[in-house]
């Protein structure tokens, strides 16, 4: 009861105007941020977080929250009306939205993916709200050893889930660790690895990693898969809009399914891309239909949507509750909290209740804004699209620049941009996966924190880590992550035998 | 030496080798990482591990990382696929050179002085724009850029000479 009574406090500090404000701004740059190549929800977020230094921390994480979901709705734009994807997680919206474009019924399509990524949203919001004040009562009680074994489990998840090999995406987390440790020591105070190099002192900071691997590396790679947009037109009109809401329900239990698939994956490091395609694939293989999967079904473009949504909503709830965000975005966002002077982890909701509820409450608001935003101005936003490459490239890359710049006022740090650009740009085309390395550079100073403290409070011994029933079991779900894949080989191969 | 069998428009850099080139570059940083954890001590000191403690073992796993993924390169039949076509790569550093020397200009002339020079070179490489259009667009974006940062936000960017002239 007493979450309803912060919730409701939540609101009435969302619906201050100037709060308000901030949150259009922040929907609208968001689906612009969405609908442009080589600006994503990430380095988007990143890009625009030194334009908050100077509002309060209630302000700044709703304007940049509603930046997420904008661009969350922004990918969808592109997907069905260009056949580009905007952002990764919308790749699986292109299966049938882009066919139901080419059959004429755009305004069809991208009712259903707006309204399918509100369900989504909505339906992730509600598990935030119902479920963050008790996990982060909860994670009170961990010392330590507990906190490093949730660090832990995060980073086995991406190991065990991602679809890239393994070792690639150890390689990736491991630089991404040993790129956090550079300059000054938390523990100890003394410096290392910087091999005399003053620029160094700091460290890397993780924002111009995601401004050069995800900014950078993706306008190269735009450029070198050469774009030519050919639209289809993006008419919607609220006829079409009343029809589609009329036919949706059919597909509650898609949407329902999706909801619960996108939240699982966001709540574990999995992200939103692989719960599009799990969510899509899972429908085409269930559906009556799903031999018309791939021709414009509507269906296949309500699956991924209400799954992407879901996912990158939900990947909120570990950062707020734990300190352990779930996707790149949520890394930024928990960077911006840093930056503005609070604690991210459990006693947020302690000592932050005003940030914390007010931020949860302009999740249901921004959602129901974005919707209406994205609803009323699809031809607005398409239009942004068709401005030729040639001028909008050096425009992102001088947002690009301005962002890394500000950061912490350091010339250098653009330098290092360009430096991560050209890295992210061939790690991507390898198959290194890019959204580890970015949370590791995150997190590493605090999982280094927690390990070294577990350790010293044992003498060195890791048996540390599994000397009681809470943190042995947090770390025994870390490693059945971590092997995951071969668990379920094994598995299969039992299941199999006695057909045999 | 059959490097190109997807042979459209001339070869390019096999992917093989990219791959064996990263793979090389990964395990060439953590030889960094191990040089500087030692130098910083890897072992126990008075308040327990050293500072170097926790990269060391971090860079022993990216170099037998690198070790496997390099392995899995060699191990697999020779390189069908390219990296990227030469014309691509010709794309790419069209893109990247400009930009380069942009982010080497921005510590002297600013970073709107740059930004516009940075807008009408592509405009006019890319694009092949007329220079109405060009000249309309490199210098109003970063005007506005300008207004926005400086006057609404508050932030303020690195400036030039030329800023210094017209006294901001």
């Amino acid at each position: 009861m007493e979450e309803i009574a912060n919730l409701f406090h939540g609101f009435a500090v969302v619906i201050q105007p100037f709060n308000l404000l901030v949150m259009l701004v922040g929907i609208m740059l968001g689906v612009i941020i969405g609908v442009l190549p080589g600006l994503g929800g990430a380095n988007g977020v990143a890009i625009l977080l030194p334009l908050t230094f100077s509002m309060s921390p209630t302000s700044a994480i709703i304007m940049l929250s509603c930046i997420y979901w904008g661009a969350l709705f922004g990918g969808a734009i592109t997907s069905v009306l260009f056949n580009i994807p905007g952002e990764p997680w919308s790749v699986a919206t292109t299966f049938d939205g882009h066919p139901m474009a080419q059959q004429g019924r755009a305004g069809e399509a991208l009712t259903a993916a707006f309204t399918s990524s509100f369900v989504g949203a909505l339906f992730a919001v509600i598990l935030i709200t119902l479920l963050a004040p008790l996990v982060a009562k909860f994670a009170l009680q961990f010392g330590p050893a507990e906190k490093f074994g949730v660090y832990f489990l995060a980073f086995c998840s991406f190991v065990g889930m991602s679809k890239e090999p393994p070792f690639k995406t150890v390689a990736s987390m491991m630089i991404g660790f040993a790129l956090a440790a550079v300059g000054l020591d938390s523990v100890t105070g003394q410096l290392r690895l910087t091999f005399g190099f003053t620029e160094l002192l700091n460290g890397f900071d993780f924002l111009i990693a995601v401004i050069g691997l995800f900014g950078i590396g993706e306008i190269l790679l735009t450029i070198e898969e050469g774009l030519s947009f050919k639209g289809g037109a993006a008419g919607i009109n609220p006829k079409v809009v009343f029809k589609t809401w009329a036919e949706l329900p059919r597909y509650w239990m898609t949407s329902l399914r999706s909801c619960v698939i996108g939240c699982w994956m966001g709540i574990s490091p999995a992200g939103a891309t692989p719960a599009s395609f799990m969510s899509y694939g899972i429908a085409k293989r269930v559906s009556k239909h799903g031999e018309r999967f791939g021709r414009g079904e509507i269906e296949g473009v309500v699956a991924p949507e209400t799954a992407a949504h879901a996912a990158g909503t939900s990947a909120l709830l570990p950062m707020l509750s734990l300190g352990v965000p779930g996707s790149p975005t949520a890394a930024v966002l928990l960077g911006g909290l840093l930056i503005w002077g609070l604690q991210p982890g459990p006693l947020l909701f302690v000592e932050q209740k005003e940030f914390v509820w007010g931020l949860i409450a302009s999740m249901y608001l921004g959602n129901v804004v974005g919707l209406l935003v994205v609803l009323t101005c699809v031809p607005l936003f398409a239009a942004i699209l068709r401005i030729p490459f040639g001028i909008i490239a050096p425009i992102i890359l001088m947002f690009c620049a301005i962002g890394a710049y500000s950061v912490h006022n350091s010339t250098f740090d653009i330098v290092m941009m360009l430096v991560f650009g050209v890295i992210g740009y061939v790690l991507k085309k390898c198959n290194y996966p890019l959204a580890p390395l970015v949370l590791a550079i995150v997190l590493g100073d605090k999982a280094e924190e927690a390990f070294r403290q577990s350790l010293l409070s044992s003498q060195g011994s890791l048996g540390i880590f599994f000397s009681n029933g809470l943190v042995s079991s947090i770390m025994a779900l870390g490693l059945i992550a971590l092997f995951w894949p071969l668990i379920q080989e094994a598995f299969t191969r039992l299941r199999t035998r006695p057909a045999l | 030496m059959d490097e190109h069998p997807q042979g459209a428009r001339g070869g390019g850099p096999s992917h093989r080798s990219v791959e064996i080139g990263v793979a090389l570059f990964t395990a060439a940083f953590a030889l960094i990482v191990v040089a500087g954890s030692v130098q910083a001590g890897v072992g126990w000191g008075a308040e327990g591990p050293k500072a170097g403690f926790f990269p060391f073992y971090v860079a022993l796993v990216i170099l037998g990382s690198s070790i496997i993924n390099f392995g899995a390169v060699i191990s697999r039949r020779s390189g069908d696929r390219l990296f990227a076509e030469w014309g691509q790569l010709g794309q790419v550093m069209a893109m990247l050179v400009p930009t380069a020397i942009y982010v080497a200009l921005v510590p002297w002339i600013g970073i709107y002085v740059a930004s516009v020079l940075l807008i009408a070179v592509f405009m006019r490489w890319l694009g092949r724009y007329g220079w109405g259009m060009i000249a309309a667009v490199a210098v109003g974006v970063p005007v506005v850029t300008f207004v926005i940062f400086e006057k609404w936000f508050l932030v303020p960017l690195p400036k030039g000479p030329i800023e210094e002239f017209l006294g901001f």
